[in-house]
Order: C-alpha cells, then structure tokens, then sequence
C-alpha cells in the first residue's frame, strides 16, 4: 500500500437539510438582519463578533477560536446559478457540479479515481455512514462506507468468531474462482474481495487508537472519531467524508433550539477533530471542508426557517489561510434572488481550490470547467 | 428431491413477483405453470390486501405526506400481496416512467401515480401514456406545467421521446429529431396542473390536471413525418404505431423480466442480446393492438424466458422484500419498518426516488462495495435468524429428510429450499467441504438449526445469490 503520511488529506463534512447561514455567520449589526427575523433571530450581545458586522453563533465558540488562530476560511455567499430549493437536487448538483443536467458521478469520485486510477488502494476513499453519498460515487471506483468502524465488515451479524471466521474464509474461497469469468462475475468478486480487503485492514484502525480527546456523542462527533482514527492508522486514505444525517439542518420549526443544539454538537466535534489531530501531531496534512446544500429563507417563518439559497462554507486546518472570502450576501430587498441571498461565488471555485491547491490535480474535468478560485490555500 | 417443476416455479416467481417460500411453490407446481401465469396476469381474480389492517397500525400510511411512509407501505403491499404482478409491474413502469421526489415532493401525489401503475400496467400501451400525460405528479416532474403557447419547455416532449416511448434510436438511425421534440413540446402545451405550488410555506396537497384551451398551441405541426394540428392525445397515436415504440417497450419488458440488457443509452448502438426473443415481442405488440398483459403472456411462456435463470443481477427492492418473504418477516405492519425501507436505500435504490429520469441502472450496476457489503450482511443476518418462520420452515424440511444429512446433500437441500439456486463447481465444492467441517450431520442435534442457517448464510454471501 502506497501509504505516504504526509500526502494531503481531505476531509469534508456535509451538513445535510440546509443550514441557516444566516445564522451561523450572522450580519449582527445590520438593521436588515433585525427586521427579517423578529422571531428567529440572535441577539447581537450573544453574537460571537468577529468583526463590527459578522460573528459567530453563539454555539460556535470552538470555531471561533480556529477562527481566531488563523486556521478558517468562511466562504461567504457561495452558492450556483438558479438555485434549487429540492434538498435532493440541490445536493445532487453539490455533489456532481451539474446544474444544468442530473449527474451520476461525484466530484470526489472523479478526484480519487485521479488520485489511485490503478484501484492500488481499496482506501483511498472511505464514507462514514451509511449507503454511499453519490460525492464519492463513480462507475469503478471502490470507496469503503463505513455505517460503524468498530464493527464494520462483510458477515458482521455472525456473533461466534470462529464461525464468522470460517464463513469468511469460504467467502474468499468462493469470492477468488469467480475473477475471470467473464465482466459482471469478475466485477462482482473484486468488488466483493475488495470489500473484504477493505474491512480487514480498517478493522486494524480502531484497534491501534488511543487518545485522549474525548468526543460527543452524537453521529458527527462519532463519524469525526472514526475519520481521525483512519487517517492515523496511515492506510493511505485521502478523503474522507462523513454526513449530519437525517436532513437535520432542516430547521422549519423550533430553529432557535434546533439549530442551537445542532451548532453545539458540530462545533464540539470539529474542536474534538482538531484537538485529536494535534494531539497526534497530525494537523498539518488534513483540511476540513464543512458545507450544506443551500442556505434559509431571509425572513423567518415565526419559528424557523424555510429553504432558500446562497448559504456559507468552512475551510479549516493549518494549511489554510484563514479569513473572509467572498461577500456577504446583501439582504436588501433589491438585491434579494427571488427572496433569497444571492450568491456571488459558485461552489465550483472553492471545489477547484481544494483540488488544484491543496491536493494537486486538474480540477477543471471534476468540476466542469474552469471557475475563481478563492486564496484561502 | 430436486423437482424441476419447483425450480421452474421459483424462477417465475421470482421474476413475475418477489419470490416465494417453499410451501407455496409446491402450490403453485402443482397448480401448474400455465395456470400460474394466467393468475399472475389477472390480479383482479386474488383478493387485495387488508387495508384496514395497514392503517390501523401505520398512521403515516394514512396521511401519505411523508417519503419514509410512503415507500414504507409500498413495500408493505410487495411483501404481502396476493397479487405480486401487479405490484411488480407498478414497480416496473416506476423504473421506466420516471418521477422522482426531489423534485415532486408530494409522496401522495406520486402514490396515485403508483396506483394508476398498478391498474394500467398490464393493460394498453398508449392508454398508460395517456393516463401517464395528465398525470399531476408526472406534469410537475418533467415541467410541462411550465410549457405555453409560444414559450415551449422541451422537457416532457424530449423524455416522452427518448425515455417512455421510442428511446434515440434504433438499428443504426435515430428514431426522432430534435424538431420532433419541439413539435411534441408545442402539441402538449395547455396541459397543466393546478395546484402546483410547492411544499412551502402551505403544505402538500394533492394536484389535479386540466387541458387550458388558450394556452394550446393549436398550429400546425409535423411529427413524424405526420402533419396536421396535432394535440398531446395525436402525438401519443402516432408514437405507438411506431416500429421503435415496439423495440422500447420489448426491450425494456426483456431487460426487467428475462436478462439484464446494457443500460439504455446504450441500446441506440447495442443491439439485443436475443434478437429472436425481442421480434417475437414486437410482433406480439403489434398483433394484440399494444396491449402489455399479451406480450408478458408470450414472454413467461417462452423458452428463452424459461431458460434464463439467474440472468439478471437482483435490484435492492427485489433483494430486501425477496427475502423478507422468504424468512415470513413483516407479514404484520410491526415496528422496524422503516428500518427496512432504509436498507433497500443503503443498497442504492430509493423507491419513489429514482436518481434521474432516466431511473435506476440496473444490473451489474446495482454493485458497488458499499452496496455489495449491505446486500450480504442483511441477507445473511436473515437467513441466520433461525426464529424467523421461514428459517423454521426450512429446517424443519431438512429435518423431515431423515437423521442424517451429508454434507452434498445440506449443500443441495439449501439451495433447493432458497429456491433451487444453483452454484459454480468451485463454489458448490466450498460450500461442501463447509459441511464437511462440523462432522457428521445429524438432523436431531441441538445445533443442527444453527448448522443449516450457517450454510443458508454462506450461501446467500456467495456471487450467484446475487442474481435472479
């Protein structure tokens, strides 16, 4: 295995349902901010103020300090071209870069199929989660999705060892004879052996952990574990995904504790990320990704908040250069699409950053064409 | 013990249904194959499920509002019903006659377009296209809600084309050009919905279609190489008399039913794998005035049907309710639904949510190692549960052969009872020196149920349990 620890890791998390950027990185001064949300809004003395008009949410202390290290971009205003409001599609068109048309393969599927196109490594990348984000999916690569590390693997439900052990074997053994027989059997048994490859040598990864860092535990806070505790193990892995499931930044209702405790638990788990990174003296290969499908509606609806565009993203890690990169989205009425914040920098920019700047490829055939890339590596 | 005419019953039931236990392929065996595929394709002569039953124990099934809910009881009725053709071939035309929730958003909505899947499906092919035209959901999903008089969206008119109805080409040539797409477009505008407006800030509720005379485009319009003024309804005629609409339909019944065929981009330069088998569908298309139920009667009767066992590659939704029917789970609406409609999602196929309008690839594309991992470990964990009916009824079969088994003969018992599956040489010498392992095998053991389901695992982890 081509395992270089030092080679540069991504790892991105998906804050799926749409997260409010409004309320994540809040225009705190602006008057427009106040008129818009009478009910879901956060008071300006609770606003974690980065500067005289934006600052964190309250929740967001733990990033707040990365902020304040130099460490996070905030990607301001990013977003496409006629916005969908779907969740669906919108995070299809996240995840393919195909606004126009409906995709089928993920950019992150390209970049790892550009990384190790000789499939060398069954890890090089691996989903935390379950079913595969379609990010990660292209025809004929292999990526490991892992619903949980510590009991991840093919017959997992067979609780005496020494049967499961057998089981294995003969799943090998059947698995091998079926290489060469023609395309879909040979497909079927490589991918099934690959699986099994995979599983092997990730079951290694929790086994030789320790640390110090403790973590929440929530799912993001487990996922971020289960990442750190695979990219320590150097298995060549990188990149590295995992999701906030349930769509539960999808905050119509009862936003102001919902989103509350969702910010607490994925700043927490972010600081647990880094804390654990460093602990390990292993900062300064990984970048962190954090994005969500689109932002909210400017104006609250009396509890929460509905779907809308042009939200914000996160590039955090020792790598980055931290700071504020494009402009926050204008909440005058005019400057309003269809009453949502307009973007003013396409996603495709900040994909094509992280693939030509920090892992070093062409990303003008995995993001579609060629966008402005931000500064912040 | 191995009885061809239970092999034979399996592989129709598997392909026309979702499978069957043991017990009822010997009922139908000794029904008789003919008969069998007569009631298949009359499921008005089975009674419907229980309704009452379902609602009273599932209220989201009640509300229809959710997604989770929605195919909760969709797979429900694949479980359970008496009538499996008829869920089968709604499922089929989901698969072809795309809507998908991303877009639509209204579980309901979509559920009715399930429902008119299940009442049409068999019947005539330009009657579904017609039904498919004014359906609320299908209007929303491909847009021609937002198609007028002198402002054409091409979407429905294109796909009606390339994706339900004739597919790019065929033999060599293109079956339509891209003024036909325009002349559909404009022959369908005036047909809309009311009610379309989105989830938010109002709810769902359901959508109905109306034809708005002023916004028709009632202009001349050549389609075809036809000219006259066409409206949607003479689009649909003059696209079901077409050769290519023969082909789409035959090849599409070929691939879900019989063999797994490229995808269909491919099928403009690929020509059928069975050229004999597709012309005598074609012919059957033509001769019984595009009637689905006449064509699937030739096909199940067919030797090609009958000798293409194991050639299709399982989809999730055949994977998890197959099973569950086999093991007798979830005859009940019990808790630990949902977890199973997740399943078939985590193994890459969201009912109600097809990734494109193009729907799901289908065969070898069903696997990937993450799906690969999911299909085995849900299998195996149920073939494993020795509780489960279905695991009991096995073992009590294997029993009922006699004190001691060899290990050939676990090996074939196994396979037969799944289904009269079949394994390469090398595979099947595995399983047996698996058997073999244990020592000798004797039926009256107390271990013996967890030494049988040991096997029924191996062999559900194996690569030609993958197929159908």
């Amino acid at each position: 295995m081509a395992a270089n620890t030092k080679a540069p890791v991504l790892v991105v998390l998906q804050l799926s349902g749409g997260n409010d950027g409004l309320n994540t990185v809040i225009p705190y001064s602006n008057p427009l901010y106040r008129d818009n949300r009478p009910k879901v809004g956060i008071p300006e003395d609770q606003v974690l103020a980065i500067n005289d008009s934006i600052g964190f949410h309250p929740t967001m202390g733990p990033i707040k300090k990365l902020y304040d290290e130099g460490k996070v971009a905030i990607i301001q205003g990013i977003g496409y071209p006629k916005p969908s409001r779907s969740h669906f599609r919108s995070m299809d068109i996240w995840h393919t870069c195909e606004p126009e048309k409906v995709g089928n393969e993920g950019w992150l599927g390209r970049a790892i199929r550009d990384i190790d196109p000789q499939k060398e490594n069954v890890l090089t990348g691996v989903n935390f989660g379950r079913g595969l984000p379609r990010a990660l999916s292209a025809p004929g690569v292999p990526v490991a999705s892992v619903g949980n590390l510590e009991t991840y693997g093919v017959l997992t439900g067979i609780e005496a060892e020494d049967q499961r052990t057998m089981a294995l074997e003969t799943f090998s053994r059947t698995y091998e004879p079926m290489l060469g027989k023609g395309p879909v059997l040979s497909y079927f048994a490589q991918t099934g052996l690959d699986a099994l490859e995979g599983a092997d040598i990730l079951s290694t990864a929790a086994a030789n952990y320790s640390s110090s860092v403790k973590y929440g535990n929530d799912d993001v806070a487990q996922y971020m574990r289960n990442i750190v505790q695979t990219h320590l193990a150097n298995l060549g892995t990188r990149i590295l995904y995992t999701t906030a499931p349930y769509n539960s930044f999808d905050t119509h209702a009862g936003q102001l504790a919902n989103h509350t405790r969702l910010w607490t638990q994925t700043s927490k788990a972010i600081e647990a990320f880094y804390d654990d990174l460093k602990e390990h003296n292993a900062t300064d290969n990984v970048v962190l990704f954090v994005f969500t499908e689109f932002g909210r509606r400017v104006h609250d609806n009396g509890s929460g908040t509905d779907h809308g565009a042009g939200g914000c993203a996160f590039v955090i890690g020792d790598a980055v250069k931290g700071g504020l990169y494009g402009e926050y989205p204008s909440l005058e009425a005019g400057k309003l699409l269809e009453g949502d914040l307009h973007y003013n920098n396409d996603f495709r920019g900040t994909y094509a950053t992280l693939l030509e700047r920090w892992l070093g490829m062409d990303s003008k055939p995995i993001v579609g064409g060629t966008f402005e890339q931000l500064d912040f590596l | 013990m191995a009885d061809e005419s239970i092999a034979l019953m399996a592989h129709l039931m598997r392909r026309a249904g979702f499978g069957a236990p043991y017990a009822e392929l010997e009922a139908r065996a000794k029904k008789g194959y003919e008969a069998t595929v007569e009631e298949l394709l009359h499921p008005e002569t089975q009674p419907g499920l229980d309704e009452d039953i379902m609602l009273r124990y599932k209220a989201e099934w009640v509300n229809k509002n959710a997604l989770e809910g929605q195919q909760e009881e969709w797979v429900f009725r694949m479980i359970n019903t008496k009538r499996p053709l008829e869920e089968k071939i709604a499922l089929f035309w989901h698969g072809v006659l795309c809507t998908g929730h991303a877009k639509c958003e209204n579980p309901r909505q979509q559920s009715l377009q399930f429902d008119m899947f299940r009442h049409k499906g068999m019947g005539n092919f330009r009657d579904l296209l017609m039904e498919l035209a004014v359906d609320p959901a299908m209007v929303f999903y491909l847009d021609n809600c937002m198609s007028h008089k002198g402002a054409i969206n091409e979407n429905w008119g294109r796909e009606l084309l390339e994706l339900f109805s004739l597919g790019v080409g065929m033999d060599g040539k293109l079956n339509y050009s891209e003024d036909d797409v325009k002349e559909a477009a404009r022959a369908f505008t005036g047909w809309t919905v009311v009610n379309a407006i989105p989830r938010y800030p109002y709810g769902r509720y359901l959508s109905k279609f109306v034809y708005d005379p002023k916004d028709h485009d009632d202009g001349p319009k050549t389609f075809l190489g036809e000219t006259g003024n066409w409206n949607g309804e003479d689009i649909i005629n003059i696209i079901v008399k077409q050769p290519a609409a023969a082909r789409f339909v035959a090849r599409h019944l070929y691939n879900y039913f019989v063999a797994d065929e490229p995808q269909v981009p491919a099928w403009q330069h690929t020509p059928p794998q069975d050229p004999e088998a597709i012309k005598q569908l074609e012919a059957e298309y033509f001769r019984s005035n595009y009637d689905i139920r006449s064509m699937l009667k030739l096909l199940f009767n067919s030797d090609f049907f009958k000798n293409a066992r194991f050639a299709r590659v399982k989809s999730p939704v055949e994977t998890v309710v197959g099973t569950t029917r086999l093991v007798g789970d979830f005859t009940f609406p019990k808790p630990g639904f949902n977890g199973l409609t997740l399943t078939i999602r985590y193994m890459g196929q969201d009912l109600m949510n097809p990734p494109t309008v193009e729907g799901w690839h289908t065969g070898k594309e069903w696997i990937d190692s993450g799906t690969l991992v999911e299909r085995i470990n849900f299998t195996a964990d149920q073939v494993g549960n020795v509780n489960l009916p279905g695991v009991r009824d096995i073992i009590a079969r294997l029993r009922a052969e006699g004190p001691t088994l060899s290990p050939e003969r676990l090996v074939d018992g196994c396979l037969e009872l799944l289904g009269g599956y079949k394994l390469a040489d090398e595979t099947h010498s595995e399983l047996v020196a698996l058997a073999r392992n244990g020592g000798e095998i004797r039926t009256g053991d107390a271990g013996f149920p967890q030494r049988a389901a040991q096997m029924l695992q191996s062999i559900v982890a194996t690569t030609e349990y993958l197929f159908a």
